[in-house]
């Protein structure tokens, strides 16, 4: 008997500047089989349906335990993590693209180093003396500690960047998830000292008057930030923030 | 030509020991440049879930950084410098509060302080957590802080960038790194006045393991056949709690049974908490290399895996399941999202992996290799866990050695040591041996496909290197990992550009992690004995494994007088097999005793 065959149809481009076209691939089912694990299969047997031997598909993954952040890809139009897109939860055949709204470096691979340089923007630390010992840290409320702690899981996966209606090349919003961060670390006893610089960034082009909200971005975290919940509150806080700059004028 | 470098030092690896080398550094008024396969923020420690081991004595126990001393070097069966185990314990309390500060959100207790859990091989809470996500948050605020240090000018980062080989200069030290783009494939040589590697474990040497696919040890490897001796590599954690699955080995963090999760097969129709009988003080609280031999006994040998198959209970489901999310929420989650059974409410069903490495690149106590300007930090030095890691201790080992190694390369920088930098014509050459070292891996047009070999080697190295070794097994192994490396000259690719290149990048990682296998096999081979993880089985006179007279195998006991020495590995060039040698070390301060679980620890 035939083993069950799960189709792909995958999206490849071979490099930066290079038309994408569709290529389709067979992989053995078997149960629990994500889409990383057949990409996997690929790489043992770079065979297209019509027989031709061609380069594996290149992507990005690490952990496959949906932590990592690496693997983002748009999954039968959706962007999601690959290594966690469960082949019995997903529509036959299967479609995988890479995650435009980022530049394509090859086939599934992206190029997501603005998401990195939109933490320079915020201010994403905590701005400590050093490493050295200094004194205790300061007791922290345990209610806020869990917020901080919801918040902490974004794995800088770029799902909301690609889900979200304004992040593009139309706009320079730097994205649900840089903006929330910012909230992450106004919530800390030490981070806060700076929050009237994070705000700031915020009030700036491509900050968060950018934000439309179309509720896009929280529908695919992946990680289940209630990321419209603390935008909203960062748009009073920010707004405050502006009162008070004109005060001080 | 480019200008002579500032105190710069390079560090290869940005999990928690690369970044804290890395900050130590720039703090010191160095500068560094910072490679890793992928952004630092994705490295590897982030899987890390269960959490990390400090003295913060905050449960009314009388918990001491002496206690914590003692088990970690009775849970590495006294082989872990003791000297270096001591300064590790010593600094632990401290590094936890540099965290707070930097804004880890550990978990707490209603007061607001940090909450301690259970872990396995102690028997006080001493164990810091953010959720089940402590890696990840760990991971995170060093990030944050090395983020900062680049907006300051301190930082070069060069993520997507694959570590090579090292450069040394004529004196013999270590000047330079050659690394790859990933991206553009451009290959590049870099002068920098002290490396050190803080590359992670290799746990894809064994094909499905509980490690990121980034962790392949190929570093270790370059380094190994540029002279740098590996120090215990036998020594291979099998973690006894895993989600078996074909394209890894998805842990379930000991945090399961620190918060009460018991481990069970059936026998005689009823529930056998096996772990509980056997080991009555410690119950499902062994330490792994414990656990995870007796769950092997219990499928393989006695047939009581979960119907028939290599499979038992972990079970929470007495467990209520708010005080569950709280504690444990996110790798409950994974195993509803992985497997579709939800734990709060039936047992998981998991079987042991391949999970870290204790041993790996030898390094003094101040994390020197033994070529001069190279060193070592992290998962892939040897150093602290002996034979056996105790979970919870690797994030804490990881982050304090990065605390040791960075002010020692920048003071070794500052010393002159080390001899002349490297001239363009040196560096001209390393990168050149490089770039036609993987036009040839390009070229490649044999038969062999390098993912299937991989999964070979990862099927050979469970059969005869993991839970359970003998003799017999292990030279067959050594045999068959020739033939491997043998066919490695027979691969075919069929990505033959230069435009992210994946897969003549993972044939030139192939060979090494085809190197390390045999660097473990053959050090296993040599040890006589039975120590922590390394379980050898007796073969009688007809070369079978020995049984006892109720059918029980007989392991060899541990053997001090011959064995309590540091296995050393080094390279070969002329037939690239691994020569074995030991050394001594330092186990001055507490007298090795017998190490047993099923009465409680006597000191
Ligand atoms: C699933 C899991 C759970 C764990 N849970 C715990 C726990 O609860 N508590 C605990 O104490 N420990 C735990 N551990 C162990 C612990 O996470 C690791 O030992 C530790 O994080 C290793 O840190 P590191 O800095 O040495 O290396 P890593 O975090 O692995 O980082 C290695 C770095 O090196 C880079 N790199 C590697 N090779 C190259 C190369 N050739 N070129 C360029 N860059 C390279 C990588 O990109 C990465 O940045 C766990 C491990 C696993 C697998
Ligand atoms: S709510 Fe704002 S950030 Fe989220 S998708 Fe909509 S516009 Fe984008
Ligand atoms: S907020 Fe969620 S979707 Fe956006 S990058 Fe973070 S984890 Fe990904
Ligand atoms: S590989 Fe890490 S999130 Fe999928």
């Amino acid at each position: 008997m035939a083993d069950k065959m799960v189709r792909f149809i995958i999206e490849r481009q071979d490099g930066p500047n290079e038309k994408p076209y569709n290529q389709e691939f067979d992989v053995p089912y078997r149960p629990a089989l994500n889409v990383v694990a057949s990409l996997m299969e690929i790489q043992k047997n770079p065979v297209t349906v019509d027989g031709k031997r061609v380069p594996p598909v290149v992507w990005e993954c690490n952990c496959l335990e949906k932590v990592c952040g690496a693997c983002m890809m748009v999954i039968n139009g959706m962007a999601r993590q690959a290594c966690c897109a469960l082949i019995d939860e997903l529509k036959q055949p299967i479609h995988l693209q890479p995650a435009r709204t980022f530049p394509v470096i090859r086939d599934l691979l992206i190029d997501r180093s603005v998401m990195f340089e939109s933490l320079k923007k915020i201010q994403g630390w905590v701005e400590v003396d050093g490493s050295w010992e200094v004194k205790d840290a300061p007791i922290q409320n345990p209610y806020t500690a869990e917020t901080a702690y919801e918040i902490s899981h974004c794995m800088t996966c770029g799902c909301c960047l690609e889900a979200c209606p304004n992040v593009g090349p139309q706009s320079d919003f730097i994205g649900p998830a840089p903006t929330v961060q910012a909230y992450l670390f106004n919530l800390h006893p030490l981070g806060k000292f700076d929050a009237p610089k994070r705000l700031n960034a915020l009030m700036e082009k491509g900050g968060i008057t950018s934000c439309g909200n179309s509720q896009n971005c929280v529908e695919v975290c992946p990680k289940s930030i209630k990321l419209t919940t603390y935008l909203a509150q960062l748009n009073r806080d920010v707004n405050k923030q502006a009162l008070r700059n004109m005060f001080d004028k | 030509m480019a200008a002579k470098p500032e105190n710069k030092i390079i560090v290869v690896g940005g999990g928690l020991s690369g970044l804290m080398a890395t900050m130590k550094i720039c703090e010191g008024g160095g500068k560094v440049d910072l490679f890793s396969y992928c952004p630092v923020k994705r490295s590897h420690s982030l899987c890390a879930q269960g959490g990390i081991n400090a003295c913060m004595d905050t449960k009314g126990e009388h918990d001491s950084i002496y206690e914590h001393f003692d088990d970690t070097v009775y849970g590495g069966d006294f082989l872990a410098d003791q000297i270096a185990v001591k300064g590790m314990v010593e600094a632990a309390p401290k590094l936890i509060k540099m965290f707070d500060r930097m804004g880890v959100p550990f978990t707490r207790t209603p007061e607001g302080v940090l909450d301690l859990r259970n872990f396995g091989g102690q028997k006080n809470k001493r164990t810091c957590f953010a959720g089940s996500t402590t890696g990840q948050q760990l991971l995170y605020a060093l990030d944050e802080q090395v983020r900062r240090l680049e907006v300051k000018g301190k930082v070069q980062k060069y993520e997507f960038w694959e570590f090579i080989k090292v450069i040394k200069n004529k004196e013999g030290a270590v000047r330079g790194i050659v690394a790859q783009n990933m991206n553009t494939n451009e290959i590049v040589a870099f002068p920098g006045e002290v490396v050190i590697l803080a590359t992670g474990g290799p746990g894809q040497v064994f094909g499905r393991c509980t490690a990121s696919t980034i962790c392949n040890g190929s570093a270790v490897t370059a380094v190994y056949k540029q002279g740098a001796h590996i120090g215990n590599p036998e020594f291979i954690q099998i973690h006894p709690t895993a989600i078996p699955g074909s394209d890894k080995n998805r842990l379930m963090s000991e945090a399961c049974r620190g918060e009460g999760g018991r481990v069970w097969v059936y026998k005689d129709g009823k529930p056998w908490y096996f772990l509980e009988e056997m080991y009555p003080a410690y119950g499902n609280l062994v330490p792994r290399d414990v656990a995870s031999r007796a769950i092997y006994k219990v499928c393989v040998h006695m047939g009581l895996g979960i119907n028939g198959e290599n499979r038992v209970y972990l079970d929470l489901s007495h467990i209520p399941a708010d005080y569950l999310e709280h504690k444990l929420g996110g790798i409950l989650e994974m195993y509803s999202e992985f497997v579709g059974d939800d734990p709060r409410k039936v047992p998981m069903e998991i079987f042991p992996s391949v999970h870290y490495s204790m041993g790996g690149i030898w390094v003094d106590r101040l994390h020197h290799t033994n070529i001069p300007g190279l060193m070592a930090s992290g998962e892939c030095d040897y150093q602290y866990h002996g034979a056996n890691r105790l979970g919870a201790n690797s994030l804490l080992s990881a982050t304090y050695s990065g605390t040791v190694s960075g002010p020692e390369a920048l003071r070794l920088a500052r010393s002159g040591e080390l001899g002349p930098m490297l001239t363009q014509e040196e560096l001209d050459a390393a990168r050149q041996e490089c770039v036609e070292e993987f036009d040839k891996i390009r070229a490649m047009d044999g038969e062999e496909n390098a993912h299937r070999l991989h999964q070979e080697l990862g099927e050979l190295m469970y059969k005869y290197v993991a839970i359970e070794r003998d003799n017999n097994g292990l030279d067959q192994c050594l045999k068959e990992l020739k033939g491997i490396l043998k066919r490695w000259d027979n691969i075919g690719v069929t990505d033959h550009g230069t435009v992210a290149n994946q897969e003549a990048m993972f044939v030139r990682q192939l060979r090494n992690m085809i190197l390390y296998a045999m660097v473990v096999t053959k050090a296993a081979r040599m040890r006589d004995e039975s120590r922590g993880a390394h379980a050898k089985i007796k073969l009688d006179a007809n070369g079978k494994q020995m049984k006892d007279a109720d059918g029980e195998l007989v392991f060899m006991g541990r053997d001090d007088e011959h064995f309590m020495r540091t296995t050393i590995v080094d390279y070969d060039p002329a037939t690239e097999e691994p020569q074995v040698s030991y050394m001594e070390f330092d186990h001055s301060l507490i007298k090795p005793r017998a190490r047993n679980y099923a009465v409680a620890k006597k000191e």
